[in-house]
């Protein structure tokens, strides 16, 4: 259970005593809301699908503001511990918070927002335009009811924000991997989601799109949007993310960047054995700028 | 039952037979008006009014069934209510009741609908593999129970199986506005939910959408347009009223809201035309239905290639402002 060399960012000073080794004790604060915890805190989480878990004893937190990468092999776990923290997932031992609330009971969906793989593959043939994607961000707040003028103001404003606002009319099939993700960034801005969740959303992309697509969300982190990314391309975690937490099964490492370059938690989480792309891949920023 | 009861029910039978009735006038002054013979008669009223109410709602289904890949879920479900006709004739001629083969093709319908879900929840299959097996199962207990009391059962099975215009009555009317009425609330409430699981799974879990409950929703809405479809389409071919005006809208929409606006008012069009030819030529409602469904839908493939070729030289102007975006840079990129 590592934090080390990690900037607590705005957690609002409430209590100061907030060490992560007690963070696996009773807290019954969850009724005050937002400040009153770190964004995501997740204690000894434990799940598998079958008897084997994929995530074994995985404690982080993540304080607002901050933009964390999950990096790991294939198989690591990455996806899982996400879906976990986001309360997809009951875990099999330890727990999980999100906005101060337990993951499995949280209830303020809009305030979290979700960008995957593209799901496109599953959804080619459907006619659906890019306004109809982002106004989705507003329906958890719309619930049963009608979709108002301000929700369809909300997502005109998100589509601006990440920059394809000439596109609201497309089908959304017609886009490039690229500008499909950024309207799915754009629902979440939709919904005023205060955390981004993303998982792996530059597969399928091209290398000049992934390039913009990180220049966004780094636009959006220094807007104080909480980022919690991950990404099999370590190079560009190192560039981009404030924190790097490395999970193979466990928590390789949980640390600023720079002391992930300079430390051997890659050889260890990848192992030494498997020197296929990991070679190039631990070369940390190598060939990207 | 008590009289205040059966007089609770009674009520909205009576208004919505009156209101039936109403129609019935009206297309019969049609009729008369514009000297066209087939409104002359009270079951063309029936067999146009229920025609018009499931072009409606089968495509408001059938949408978000097409676009979740469950397109075959209409033709078990349709297999599954020829054993809930079955039993409701079985029991009818064991017990010498008079229950209505409609209303435990419903009931059928929908364990079977739940049934489907429950297989693929449990068992972890692929959805068209618990779908192949429940529509095994209805056709063979269908088959089956007919097989077991030949003497009445065999009699009137026809129209199940292949549809009757003249077999739509006032009862048969009336439940499928009740249907409709049903279909169309549930829908209008539930859009919202019901598209975002269509269109992503896993991000409307997220959204805090109980996707599992929208799931057996729909299948219980598809349920219940089968049967309401039925009458006039028959088992075999019902299915094709949800699949076949949605795949022709999917070609000429872009946006989901107007594919389903295109899409019902395809349906309507295949419908009308449908039932329409069928009386002049006499052949069966449902064959020809589906027979002008697919000649619309084929005319909507030809118009959507027409369209999107066209669109790719509009494209080729705007393609360059898709890259500057995509790329993330305001200068104009060429290459």
């Amino acid at each position: 259970m590592s934090f080390e060399g990690v900037p607590s960012v705005g957690v609002g000073g409430v209590e100061t005593s907030r060490e992560s080794e007690e963070a696996g004790s009773e807290r019954s604060d969850g009724g005050a809301g937002e400040d009153a915890g770190r964004v995501v805190e997740a204690v000894d989480l434990t799940f598998g699908y079958a008897a084997t878990p994929v995530v074994e004893d995985v404690s982080f937190g993540v304080d607002r503001g901050e933009y964390v990468g999950v990096v790991g092999p294939n198989g690591s776990g990455k996806s899982t511990l996400l879906r976990l923290v986001l309360g997809l997932h009951e875990p099999d031992a330890g727990s999980s918070r999100l906005l101060g609330h337990p993951s499995l009971a949280f209830a303020e969906r809009e305030r979290v927002g979700y960008v995957a793989q593209d799901v496109t593959e599953n959804t080619t043939r459907m006619p659906i335009t890019v306004a109809e994607v982002v106004l989705m961000g507003r329906f958890p707040h719309a619930g049963f009811g009608r979709v108002t003028e301000t929700d369809r103001e909300h997502a005109r404003e998100a589509l601006r924000t990440v920059g394809i606002e000439a596109l609201a009319d497309r089908k959304i099939t017609a886009l490039s991997g690229g500008q499909r993700q950024r309207a799915y960034i754009a629902r979440a801005l939709a919904g005023e989601a205060e955390l981004l969740v993303l998982d792996e959303p530059t597969v399928g992309v091209d290398a000049e799109s992934v390039d913009a697509f990180f220049d966004l969300l780094a636009d959006l982190n220094e807007e104080g949007m909480t980022i919690l990314l991950v990404e099999h391309d370590i190079g560009a975690v190192l560039e981009r993310a404030s924190r790097v937490i490395c999970l193979n099964r466990e928590v390789y490492f949980d640390g600023s960047p720079a002391a992930f370059a300079g430390s051997d938690a890659l050889e260890r989480a990848y192992g030494t054995a498997l020197g296929l792309g990991a070679k190039t891949e631990a070369d940390p920023g190598g060939d990207r700028s | 039952m008590t009289p205040l009861v059966s007089g609770a029910i009674r009520a909205p039978y009576d208004l919505i037979a009156w209101l039936i009735g109403l129609w019935s006038d009206a297309l019969y002054a049609v009729g008369e008006a514009f000297g066209i013979g087939m409104l002359r008669y009270v079951f063309m009223h029936h067999a146009f009014l229920v025609g018009a109410l499931i072009a409606v709602m089968a495509p408001l289904v059938g949408t978000f069934l097409v676009h979740r890949q469950m397109a075959l879920i209409g033709d078990a479900l349709a297999h599954t209510a020829f054993a809930g006709v079955a039993v409701g004739l079985f029991v009818n001629s064991v017990l010498g009741t008079g229950i209505s083969p409609y209303v435990t093709a419903v009931v059928v319908a929908m364990i079977a609908a739940l049934a489907i879900e429950l297989i693929s929840e449990v068992t972890d299959a692929y959805n068209d593999v618990s779908m192949a097996i429940v529509l095994s199962t209805g056709f063979a207990l269908g088959a089956v129970l007919i097989s077991v009391n030949t003497g009445g059962l065999a009699v009137g099975i026809n129209q199940y199986l292949f549809g009757n215009l003249a077999t739509v009555s006032r009862e048969n009317a009336v439940l499928l506005v009740v249907l409709f009425l049903l279909v169309s609330l549930v829908v209008t409430v539930t859009y919202k939910q019901l598209l975002y699981v269509t269109f992503d799974e896993t991000a409307a879990r997220v959204a805090g959408i109980d996707v599992a409950w929208y799931n057996r929703l729909m299948t219980t809405l598809t349920a219940m347009v089968v049967v309401g479809a039925m009458q006039i389409m028959g088992v075999i071919l019902v299915a094709a009223m949800l699949v076949v005006p949605v795949a022709a809208a999917a070609q000429l929409a872009r946006g989901f809201r107007e594919s389903l606006l295109a899409s019902v008012v395809l349906a309507e069009l295949a419908v009308l035309v449908g039932i329409t030819l069928s009386y002049r030529y006499e052949a069966t409602a449902g064959g020809t239905i589906v027979l002008v469904a697919v000649a619309v839908y084929v005319v909507a493939v030809l118009a959507g290639k027409i369209q999107s070729r066209r669109g790719v030289s509009e494209e080729a102007g705007t393609g360059t402002v898709a890259r500057e975006i995509d790329a993330g840079t305001g200068e104009p990129t060429d290459d």
